[in-house]
Order: C-alpha cells, then sequence, then structure tokens
C-alpha cells in the first residue's frame, strides 16, 4: 500500500510537467522514439530533454533502449493506469455525491423562498 | 489529470450550496457514492479546524473519510485537505470547491487534487487539465 502511494505520488509528480506530457503524449501515437526525435519540437536543449527523460524512467512511464547509438524510448502503461485508475474512483464519488448535494441544495432553496428569504 | 474536475450548476444561491457542503446535516444528505447511509458527520468549519465523516455503501461496508479545512470562504470558495481512515487509499491529497454566483443559482469548480504543492498549483493555473485530458482519453 505504502509503495503503491508512493508510485502514484511519482506518477502524478512526473505529469506535472508541460514538456513531460508532451512527450508521453508522442509516446502514446508512436511506438518509440529516439531521443533526438523526441527532442526536436521543443526549444529546449538535448540535455534538458534527458533530464525530462529521466524523470519519466523514475516513474516508470517510459523504458529506454539502446542499440547501436541511438537510444529508442517507448511508453510504459501501467503506471498511467494505476493513475487513470485513482482518478476514476474518485470521479464516481464525486459524480454521484455532488448530484444528490445540487438536489439537497435545491430543495433548501425552494424551502428558502416559500417562507420569504 | 493528477486531479479530477468536476462543475454542477445548481439551481440554489451560494450560501445555501455552501452551507449544504459543511453542515453535519447538509453532509449527511449527500456524502457517498450510493444511496448507503451517513453515519457520523462532524464539522468544524474554520482554517485548521477539521471535519470527518463515515458513510455505509449499499454493499454494507463502511468508510470514513476526514481532513481540515484549508481555506473558509463562505460563500465563495472552501479548501480541504482528505485522507481515508484504514489506509485504502493512504496519503494526503487536496479538495478545492469554488462557488460563482449565476442568474439561475451558483456555478459549483470542484476539484480533487493527488498533490497539494506548488507545481500542481502552478499547472492548475497554466490550464493544462484539457491536455492531459487528451492523454487521459486514450488510456481510458
Amino acid at each position: 500500500m505504502v509503495n503503491y502511494s508512493a508510485q502514484l505520488d511519482r506518477t502524478f509528480a512526473a505529469l506535472v510537467d508541460p514538456t513531460r506530457r508532451a512527450i508521453l503524449a508522442r509516446l502514446e501515437r508512436e511506438d518509440g522514439a529516439s531521443v533526438s526525435e523526441l527532442a526536436r519540437p521543443f526549444a529546449i536543449k538535448l540535455p534538458a530533454i534527458m533530464k525530462h527523460l529521466d524523470v519519466l524512467d523514475d516513474a516508470g512511464l517510459i523504458t529506454r533502449s539502446k542499440v547501436g547509438r541511438t537510444v529508442t524510448v517507448r511508453l510504459s502503461p501501467q503506471p498511467m493506469r494505476a493513475a487513470m485508475d485513482w482518478l476514476r474512483r474518485y470521479e464516481r464519488f464525486w459524480s454521484r455525491s455532488l448530484d444528490r448535494l445540487a438536489a439537497y441544495a435545491e430543495r433548501k432553496e425552494a424551502e428558502a423562498r416559500k417562507s420569504g428569504r | 489529470m493528477t486531479s479530477l474536475t468536476l462543475v454542477r450548476r445548481i439551481a440554489a444561491r451560494p450560501s445555501i450550496v455552501f452551507d449544504a457542503l459543511t453542515t453535519p446535516e447538509g453532509i449527511a444528505c449527500w456524502w457517498g457514492p450510493d444511496a448507503g447511509p451517513v453515519l457520523l458527520a462532524e464539522t468544524d468549519v474554520r482554517i485548521g479546524g477539521r471535519f470527518r465523516v463515515r458513510f455505509r455503501t449499499l454493499d454494507g461496508s463502511e468508510h470514513e473519510s476526514s481532513g481540515e479545512y484549508l481555506e473558509v470562504a463562505r460563500p465563495e470558495r472552501l479548501a480541504m485537505s482528505w485522507r481515508w481512515e484504514g489506509g485504502e487509499d493512504p496519503g494526503e491529497s487536496l479538495v478545492e470547491i469554488d462557488l460563482r454566483a449565476t442568474a439561475e443559482g451558483t456555478e459549483l469548480t470542484f476539484t480533487h487534487s493527488r498533490l497539494h504543492d506548488e507545481d500542481t498549483r502552478r499547472s492548475h493555473e497554466e490550464g493544462w487539465n484539457g491536455a492531459l485530458d487528451k492523454l487521459q482519453r486514450h488510456f481510458s
């Protein structure tokens, strides 16, 4: 449980950065890309991209494999799925709660109006 | 995507919605994922005050969540930390609720986020949820 929680924190922390999210979105579309291909759309230097890849790697969101001089980066979807599960659980909880909250508040509003407030 | 955002338009004025969110009487009427009963609701609605809510779901299991009120600005805004008792989802998260008065009543914006550090707040401001929603669709 503790590890699961730490893993979720790492995943969410990695996802906070827009460059890292863009990298993941691209890897989602393409089945693997080289580091220089990944760096191309960004106006930042290769070492900065490498740092982002380290964070994603530490969070288990990507894998890197080296063939010759080329490092291929691939998406590793499991931690992302765990993060989605977390969000979906809360979505269920809150979506239904807020529906009932709305109904309750609307009842209270009708009562307040009836008593002239 | 590290946060969940829900929006509801409610035909009631913000002060009524705010009280529904924070009074034990109100909470007893809506809190929980199904029609199971709220067994206990305690609130101390001031910054640093705590809440505790215990409820039973229709499958018979009982759950309890608690936390601390971090921002209390009736009737516009409420923020509180959130954790489950019993370790079903360890760790603390953040709940933020904004209430905006509209012609029809209230627009409620609800956010539950896993992280509540500076990074998260900053990225909320950047409005990146939409970007990640796209990613999320791929994974659902």
